[in-house]
């Protein structure tokens, strides 16, 4: 066993782990489960964590490498995603919703680096969460439909 | 599922060199590949804490850290200016995003995979890898260097060459394995072109009949692309059939002469 530490959703953590648990693991453990196993090979994009703000596979980085730094959940970054969640369910995008979790992270990644992304940057970026019930077209559509409500937003307010 | 009962975090590249030596641990890069494999380990050795996630820039070369990671790659402006773009078109087909935020250099290239997009261009590009053991060798001859001599991959220098570069790979589908890699370099009127994903570990084939000597030109480009097409040796496995690799190589290695066509 060994002891590790790190910031998850906000709150300082430490724990106890076994050296090759993986952060995966341990978010779930922690009562994270919107963080899913769904391939084993790396390649579906479903266990998607922000660490230190960057998007990467859960079910590929040690625990322990993790310790020290600040993991985010989408248990941690509701409000974040509150807002363009529902833009992506007005396109039916999704049917089974399990790769919604991993999804919405990583667009979350995505609109923090690139706030304004054409659609091949959203589709190249987008490119390792896998759904296995649509085509995709649902999700961009959604994503489309909520950067260009942003627009209007902005647009509408006065001009100084 | 990898197991190992223990992890350390090296302090020093010595620490790390040592503990490697060690046959049943191992050391970690971003552990994707590592992670799909069974069996229990010793002690796994992390390099996270050496300052090796850098990017370097003297005035004759790029020294990449070995635990820089493939997305760094991507983004990163100035090699990309050198490469023309092929450093971002070599990595971001692999998987997505968050792989590639994970996966390292160091681990790509040390594991010499017959896979390899990142070992292709690195090899088309001239650079070096540094062991801390073995001291600074040509990605080149690292490929061959034998795999029972445990080292610590430290850095992957890639000189600051004038050279013209294009990288182009086949997948069967978006973000999958390659079916085949193709990277050419050239400088001045000499090309010479690295095949990968053969499926074996990328080979260097060079314009040694100079069929390229007087410039690319249509005709040019499609007699190399047989050259190199017919010296290569092909394999095949799930994603292609040895002759069907034969066949993307041709029309890959043209295409990328005609891209660097005008340069």
């Amino acid at each position: 066993m060994m002891d590790i530490k790190m910031t998850l959703n906000g709150k300082q953590i430490q724990a106890q782990i076994e050296p090759d648990m993986l952060l995966i693991d341990f978010v779930r453990l922690k009562g994270c489960y919107s963080v899913k196993r769904g391939c084993e090979t790396a390649n579906c994009g479903l266990c998607t964590v922000l660490m230190d703000g960057t998007p990467i596979l859960s079910c590929s980085v040690l625990a322990a490498r993790a310790s020290g730094h600040v993991i985010d959940t989408l248990e941690g970054l509701q409000e974040e995603a509150e807002e363009f969640v529902g833009f992506i369910a007005d396109q039916g995008a999704e049917q089974c919703g399990f790769c919604n979790p991993g999804f919405v992270m990583n667009t979350i990644a995505l609109l923090r680096e690139n706030p304004e992304p054409a659609d091949d940057e959203i589709r190249d970026f987008l490119a390792g969460n896998l759904c296995r019930c649509s085509g995709y077209e649902g999700q961009l559509r959604g994503i489309r439909a909520y950067l260009d409500w942003k627009k209007g937003v902005q647009q509408d307010e006065p001009e100084f | 599922m990898l197991s190992f009962n223990q992890y350390v975090r090296a302090q020093s590249l010595e620490e790390a060199y040592a503990l490697c030596q060690k046959k049943s641990n191992v050391v970690l890069g971003g552990m994707l590949w590592l992670k799909m494999q069974n069996g229990n380990k010793g002690t796994a050795i992390d390099l996270c804490d050496l300052g090796l996630d850098q990017i370097e820039e003297t005035p004759e070369e790029y020294r990449i850290g070995a635990m820089v990671s493939l997305r760094t790659l991507e983004t990163h402006a100035g090699l990309n200016e050198l490469t023309r773009g092929a450093m971002a078109e070599s990595v971001k087909h692999i998987v997505g995003v968050q792989f590639r935020n994970v996966a390292t250099v160091g681990g790509s290239i040390y594991g010499r995979f017959g896979f390899s997009d990142v070992l292709t261009l690195f090899m088309a590009l001239d650079a070096k890898v540094e062991l801390y053991h073995a001291g600074v060798m040509s990605v080149k001859e690292f490929s061959d260097f034998p795999r029972k001599t445990r080292d610590i991959l430290v850095r992957v220098i890639v000189p600051k060459t004038e050279r013209k570069t294009v990288y182009l790979s086949m997948r069967n589908t978006s973000t999958d394995f390659p079916v085949l890699t193709c990277a050419i370099s050239g400088q001045k009127d000499h090309y010479s072109c690295v095949i990968g994903a053969r499926p074996m570990k990328a080979a260097l084939y060079d314009d040694e009949e100079g069929i390229l000597a007087a410039g690319i030109t249509p005709e040019s480009a499609a007699a190399f692309a047989g050259n190199v097409a017919s010296r290569a040796n092909f394999g095949s496995n799930l994603r292609g059939g040895a002759d069907y690799r034969k066949k993307l190589c041709e029309v890959l290695v043209r295409r990328g002469l005609l891209a660097l066509m005008g340069d």
